[in-house]
């Protein structure tokens, strides 16, 4: 790395070094971003959602949106596998199943880019635990 | 470069790496590489999370999980089930000690819901052997701004305007110490970095070197721009390698970046730092002794003024200020005088960092807006006392400092309020007693300490001091009288109106806030013979009560000086005079026949 001469010269540097650590910087406060889930138990990880985790993360990383990919477990669509879930700011999580990278594309262009919905959402009809206990 | 998915954060700081923190890393770099995670996954050895109490501390991100406690063994379990599995591993989520429910972020737990952290913003965030991260974080952008925008008096404005007042115990205004220094001409100008932490259970300054260093290193040439001191000298204490040993990776790395030393972003400034190592002696804070000790002589203090904003260092105008002091100003810098000083109270602005230790369920590094109580620090943070005992006294600011009870619990901490109450702010050592501690033994143990301390060069504080201790020793023994209390009270007044330094001018206060809220204490120890609390041995003894002892032998066998005696089935007698008070017998009993009076 070369020395820093001018304000600006730390200023480019910052910019180009924020990618180490925006994921943590990221994470303080999940709620104002793009929150993605990936179901990655074995039926994902066999039909293919290491893939399209990593596409994602590329992809929304290229075009600069502010989002958190995580992993998480079987969600349980096992016939829709990969499947992911997406919690835009201030709505509900919605669920995609069959998400290959043309999917992905799709669903990052459309759902969280635009707003729109897009075809292949797995209408999620249970309550969990946490929801159950405020009620 | 690598785009890593998950990052692990793990604790380096020094009680973390104690608890084998440091395998743990390289535990998790070896099964890491073995499920060939390597180019998804970056372990990362960070400064303190503040939550001393659970360490070692990892913690997972992007998805917030916090684990506490975490052994090396455990390395593989995160593994497999956290990153290739997805699912948390339960065991090792910190547990609601309210609620008894597993918390997995650490935002939703009580000890981080209060905090704000400046000073400690990147402790447990970033990589303190990495510049890369600090640049990220917006380092050095501060020194830049100030460098290509402010002149001196501009940048010292915002910090007089902030309010920051000197983290190192005394309160006084940066700014206008800086300031100060500016004003003074000479040919050479020194900046100082105070990190010689000595009050026992402080360890603020500490964390912050060995988690964020270039932040004081920045802070330091901002120092020097705005004083117009082109050297800048850290003085730290011997005992804190590791704090040593990264402070010199980002002297180096600064250097290499031309962050430090000629010609700084092209602007003409230049500046440069080194270490300078004391040896680990409490006088040595005091500025004109720490002056002293860096120039080679005795760590004596010298009468001020001259203050060495005049003639310090080699005679030369110095301006010292604190770790913690200086680690606050990169973001006022940037985020502004008004931002800083809307948080805190009215003369006390900004934030704190405490060490939070002794009786108390979370032991810690917090960091809370001035102005938060007491019993939001010790029992909503703190998580309350140990072992539901009940909280007896609170000790701030170390051996300057006083006990603060249960009628100050609801008063805002900030300078002025502290001191009003007996007490002071200090660096930041906060230690918790409950109702088994005796204050007699506390006021002895911090005597004790400032007699080791003292460097003897005036009278008030080398002899006063060590009477001070001797009558204290005598209380405990039960063989003080009225006249002693009175004496320790006008000996405590005279030592601190004649002492030379701050050492000696607060040494007192441990004995006179503790005499001033436990007032009955005392007068047991004097008047009854007797230690409320049970602590001082030679004013209590071991008893067994003839009805409840049914002669099961158990507590003769158990005693290692033979002073207990009775035949099977027959009540049993400790003689007194063998006793060594070691309470064995006590423990032992099934009966509860042996009480302690």
């Amino acid at each position: 790395m070369s020395k820093v001469k001018s304000l600006a010269d730390l200023r480019k540097m910052r910019d180009e070094l924020q990618t180490k650590v925006s994921l943590r910087e990221k994470s303080d406060h999940p709620d104002k971003l793009v929150q993605v889930k990936v179901s990655m138990a074995t039926c994902g990880i066999a039909s293919g959602a290491k893939e399209v985790m990593n596409h994602m993360i590329e992809e929304m990383d290229r075009q600069a949106i502010d989002a958190i990919v995580t992993q998480t477990g079987c969600m349980g669509y096992c016939y829709a596998e990969p499947t992911i879930e997406v919690t835009l700011p201030n709505s509900a999580p919605v669920v995609f199943g069959h998400v290959d990278n043309k999917k992905a594309n799709e669903i990052i262009e459309k759902y969280i880019i635009r707003g729109e919905l897009v075809d292949g959402i797995i209408p999620v009809n249970y309550e969990t635990v946490k929801e159950n206990k405020n009620e | 470069m690598a785009k890593y998915k998950n990052h692990i954060l793990v604790c380096g700081g020094t009680g973390c790496r104690a608890s084998q923190g440091e395998e743990i890393v390289q535990n998790l770099g070896k099964v890491i590489e073995e499920n060939s995670l390597e180019n998804e996954v970056q372990v990362v050895r960070t400064g303190c999370f503040g939550f001393c109490e659970k360490g070692p501390v990892v913690k997972m991100v992007p998805d917030n999980t916090f684990y506490v406690q975490v052994t090396p063994e455990d390395a593989t379990e995160i593994v497999s089930e956290h990153l290739v599995k997805g699912r948390k591993v339960e065991r090792l989520l910190y547990t609601d000690p309210e609620t008894q429910e597993r918390v997995s972020e650490s935002k939703d737990m009580g000890f981080y819901k209060k905090q704000i952290r400046i000073a400690l913003r990147n402790c447990g965030f970033i990589n303190p052997e990495n510049i890369d991260e600090y640049i990220a974080r917006d380092g050095y952008a501060a020194l830049g701004k100030v460098l290509t925008e402010l002149t001196p008096e501009e940048a010292i404005k915002v910090i007089i305007d902030s309010g920051l007042r000197g983290r190192g115990g005394g309160g006084f205004p940066t700014g206008l110490k800086w300031d100060i220094t500016r004003k003074v001409e000479a040919e050479q100008k020194y900046v100082v970095c105070n990190a010689d932490e000595g009050d026992p259970g402080a360890f603020m300054d500490r964390s912050i070197l060995e988690g964020d260093p270039h932040a004081v290193l920045e802070a330091m040439a901002i120092n020097g721009y705005c004083t117009g001191a082109t050297k800048g000298l850290i003085y730290i204490r011997a005992e804190y390698p590791l704090a040593i040993s990264r402070l010199k990776i980002a002297i180096n790395q600064a250097r290499e970046y031309g962050l430090l030393g000629e010609d700084i972003f092209g602007t003409g400034f230049s500046f440069d730092v080194e270490l300078r190592y004391g040896a680990g002696a409490f006088v040595c804070g005091e500025e004109t002794s720490l002056i002293h000790s860096m120039e080679g002589l005795r760590g004596e203090p010298t009468v001020k003024p001259p203050f060495p904003s005049e003639s310090g260092y080699k005679g030369m105008p110095t301006n010292v200020n604190n770790v913690e002091t200086y680690a606050n100003i990169p973001v006022i810098i940037l985020e502004g005088a008004e931002w800083f000083s809307s948080i805190g109270t009215e003369k006390s602005k900004g934030t704190k960092v405490f060490a939070l230790a002794g009786k108390v369920n979370n032991v810690g590094l917090i960091e809370v807006p001035m102005g938060t109580t007491l019993r939001e620090v010790i029992f909503d943070i703190g998580g309350g006392i140990k072992d539901g005992k009940k909280f007896k006294a609170v000790q701030t600011g170390g051996p300057s400092g006083g006990c603060l009870t249960e009628k100050h619990l609801d008063i805002p901490i900030d300078y002025d309020n502290l001191l009003a109450c007996g007490s002071m702010m200090g660096s930041g050592g906060m230690i918790v007693m409950d109702e088994d501690d005796c204050m007699v033994s506390v006021a002895k143990f911090y005597l004790d300490f400032t007699v080791e301390e003292s460097c003897g060069k005036c009278a008030p504080c080398r002899i006063g001091n060590k009477r001070l201790y001797e009558m204290l020793d005598k209380l405990t023994e039960g063989k003080g009288t009225e006249e002693d209390l009175t004496l320790l009270r006008n000996l405590s007044n005279v030592i601190k109106d004649t002492s030379l330094c701050g050492l000696g001018q607060t040494s007192p206060n441990p004995v006179l806030s503790t005499m001033e809220n436990f007032a009955d204490e005392y007068e047991a120890h004097v008047r009854d013979g007797k230690c409320p609390a049970g602590q001082c041995k030679s004013l209590m003894q071991y008893v067994i009560e003839a009805e409840k002892c049914i002669g099961c032998t158990l507590c003769s066998r158990v005693c290692p000086v033979d002073a207990i005696t009775g035949d099977k089935k027959e009540p049993h007698l400790i003689s007194q005079e063998t006793c060594i008070k070691c309470g064995a017998c006590y423990e032992k009993c099934k009966f509860g026949a042996i009480s302690i009076q």
